[in-house]
């Protein structure tokens, strides 16, 4: 769907709010210490504890965290369908605090769809834009567009339940997207289809949204998903936000060591500071090992800092020629990489992940000695 | 020896020649006919003798139809016939609309305080004994003075059919994905074209079961009519029980058998609806 200026303002509840910004400029929402408590005396749950963070118009934002984190339930306040107990929502500028849910100009994709057993494709994709008093002729074209977008449109006539669940999908996503919303909230959409067909459809949820130009938030507690996708990320746990970023800050900077386990695989090393010049500083490890390591924040004299090392910034030679002889423990051949734990005489092995992508590249086997080499640019402090 | 055989108790096993469907009990299809006959022979043998010729109830004289003609060009007959489809129509209509508002306020009005107790009130008239609520209904209609004729009869009727009408349709809600009417909401529906557009039409079978429920157990009521109903104001099993006193005629046996024509075709009718269509139901 193209966007013009009429579907920009789509309906009259939208039009006490400003106008669509083409730039981006504007925040589409503002979350301000929003808090949400299920319950109350001693079985009260908080599941969301003070989140605030800014969704940028146009933007593919992602809510990434474990279970239970609270991404449903932020998602659910956004939507209206939950009250907030503390803290302002804004969108576009508007608190919709005490905006009832059929009144806000977003829209969500369930996660097990929810579309309706009783109406046709074509009747479900209506929904939204017949409750907005559309005329006729607009909705009919505005069914056929959204329906050919989402690539449904031999299928109009069909009940939801005589569709596959990669199909349901599809229609859940054109019934969201049909009255053309300010914001689109999609609860872990993917979560129900299989690996093929889940990487096939990130692709064309990314597509769509750059299409649309519809901001979406996406929620998912698959990492991949959230890399492969997003613009921003915020990552959440505990009714806490830890870090809003974009996938490469996420995952090359994390904020802290819930951050860095979380997103991929990680090695943690405990070690104390010795010194610092500018932002690299040499540390020394538990193991006795001298490393020097790339830290703004930390202060010489620091002791017990963890730092942070992705299994695939390791790189191995001969032994003699890194910053530390070790030796492979084990080995799991993954086809394109091979994962290893090499131990380096610290208190746990050092996870590596070595690309296989020479042919004659040296075969590693268990009981090999390697000579590890640790670049002081991808070896951090993580910040406590 | 197939794994399934193993699972034979082995008494079963030895000299058995008969090889059982697994779980079969033994007898328990004779049994089953027997009983089955026990609940249809003396509805066959009414039904049958509604055909016969003579006037005499058990003797088997010739085949014809006579009865029915005499019994529908019954003027009683017709009036009490008429009289219990006015009251099934009306006391069906007011206790589905009653039990579905209740079930809706119990399923989705949100906790408040004594919903269970409340839940067992409606459901509790299933318990009590029919003469009790047939005798505290006639106390109650004479006492505050209540005389609408077949009004009266309606509104007991309403009162006892709420129950039935209730267990279906809380069942049905009960089941019912309430993430569909957060859809609605989601996609700009007030409240009530929610419930117009997608509670009520998911809502469907269970209230069209609660409506055949209550319309079959009006027709078929005899205690609280008797009790209720004015000289005009007779029914249909009412207007039976009366035939039956001045002796049994094959007539009695023929406007019985229309009455159970009624309800045959009301289940008939209800299978039909709630039968799974493809794309209808509710996972
Ligand atoms: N209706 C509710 N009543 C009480 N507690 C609730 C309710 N809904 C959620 N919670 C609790 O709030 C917390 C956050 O739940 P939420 O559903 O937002 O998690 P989530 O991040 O979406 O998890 P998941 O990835 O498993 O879907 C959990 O501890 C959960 O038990
Ligand atoms: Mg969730």
């Amino acid at each position: 769907m193209p966007r013009t200026p009429e579907a920009a303002t789509v309906t009259p509840l939208h039009s006490d709010m400003p106008s669509r910004p083409g730039t981006g400029a504007a925040p589409a929402i503002v979350l301000e210490d929003v808090r949400k408590t299920y319950g109350r005396g001693a079985s009260a749950v908080q599941a969301l504890r003070g989140i605030s963070f800014e969704i940028r118009d146009n933007e593919f934002f992602t809510l990434l965290g474990p279970s239970g984190c609270g991404k449903t339930t932020l998602l659910r306040a956004l939507a209206g369908f939950e009250h907030a107990t503390g803290g302002t929502i804004r969108l576009f500028g508007q608190n919709i605090m005490d905006v009832s849910a059929h009144r806000r100009p977003v829209n969500t994709v369930f996660q097990h769809y929810a579309l309706f057993p009783h109406m046709t494709v074509a009747e479900n994709v209506a929904y939204g834009l017949r409750r907005l008093r559309r005329p006729a002729d607009e909705i009919a074209a505005a069914v056929a567009e959204t329906l050919r977008l989402v690539k449904m449109e031999t299928f109009a006539d069909r009940r939801p339940t005589q569709l596959s669940g990669g199909q349901q999908q599809r229609v859940a996503l054109a019934r969201a997207l049909a009255p053309h919303p300010k914001v689109l909230l999609l609860d872990e959409p993917l979560s129900a289809l299989d690996l093929k067909l889940r990487q096939a459809m990130r692709q064309e949820l990314k597509q769509i949204q750059a299409k649309t130009g519809i901001t979406f938030i996406f929620v998912t507690h698959d990492q991949d998903e959230a890399l492969s996708m997003s613009d921003r990320i915020a990552v959440m746990s505990d009714g806490l936000v830890q870090q809003v970023g974009t996938p490469t800050e996420i995952y090359e900077r994390p904020a802290n060591r819930f951050v860095a386990g979380f997103v991929g695989d990680a090695n943690f090393i405990k070690a104390a500071i010795m010194s610092r010049a500018n932002t690299e500083v040499t540390c020394k490890t538990i193991g006795g090992l001298e490393l020097r390591a790339d830290g703004k924040k930390a202060r010489a004299g620091q002791r017990d800092v963890t730092l942070f090392l992705r299994p695939e910034k390791v790189r191995l030679g001969a032994p003699g020629q890194g910053s530390v002889d070790g030796v492979v423990a084990t080995l799991q051949y993954l086809g394109n990489a091979c994962l290893m734990e090499v131990d380096i005489g610290e208190a746990t092995p050092l996870l590596v992940s070595e690309r296989i992508a020479d042919v004659d590249q040296p075969r590693r086997a268990a009981g090999d000695r390697v000579g590890v080499k640790l670049d002081p640019r991808s070896l951090q402090v993580l910040e406590e | 020896m197939t794994a399934q055989d193993d699972i034979v108790p082995a008494a079963a096993l030895p000299g058995t020649k008969v090889r059982r469907a697994f779980g079969e009990v033994p007898g328990l299809k004779t049994l089953a006919f027997c009983f089955l006959a026990f609940l249809y022979l003396p509805i066959g043998v009414l039904v049958a003798y509604s055909f016969n010729e003579g006037n005499i109830v058990m003797v088997w004289t010739g085949f014809s139809t006579d009865w029915y003609a005499q019994a529908l060009a019954d003027a009683d007959i017709r009036k009490a016939a008429m009289n219990s489809l006015i009251v099934a129509v009306s006391a069906t209509a007011i206790s589905t609309t009653c039990a579905t508002l209740a079930a809706l306020a119990l399923a989705r009005g949100g906790a408040f305080r004594g919903k269970v107790a409340l839940l067992g009130l409606i459901s509790l008239p299933l318990m009590v004994p029919e003469i009790v609520t047939a005798v505290a209904t006639l106390v109650f209609f004479s006492s505050i003075g209540l005389r609408l004729g077949l009004g009266n009869v309606i509104i007991a009727h309403t009162t006892f059919c709420i129950p039935f009408a209730f267990m279906p349709i809380r069942a049905r809600l009960e089941g019912m994905d309430t993430t569909l009417e957060q859809a609605s909401r989601d996609l700009y529906a007030s409240d009530w074209e929610t419930f117009r557009l997608v509670t009520l039409p998911l809502l469907m079978p269970g209230v069209l079961a609660g409506a055949m429920l209550a319309f079959v157990i009006s027709m078929d009521d005899f205690i609280i009519t008797l009790m209720v109903a004015g000289a005009g104001d007779t029914t249909l099993p009412v207007y039976i029980y009366s035939m039956i006193r001045q002796g049994i005629t094959p007539e009695v046996n023929a406007v019985s058998s229309i009455l159970l024509l009624f309800s045959i075709a009301m289940v008939t009718a209800y299978w039909f609806t709630t039968r799974q269509k493809p794309g209808r139901n509710i996972h």
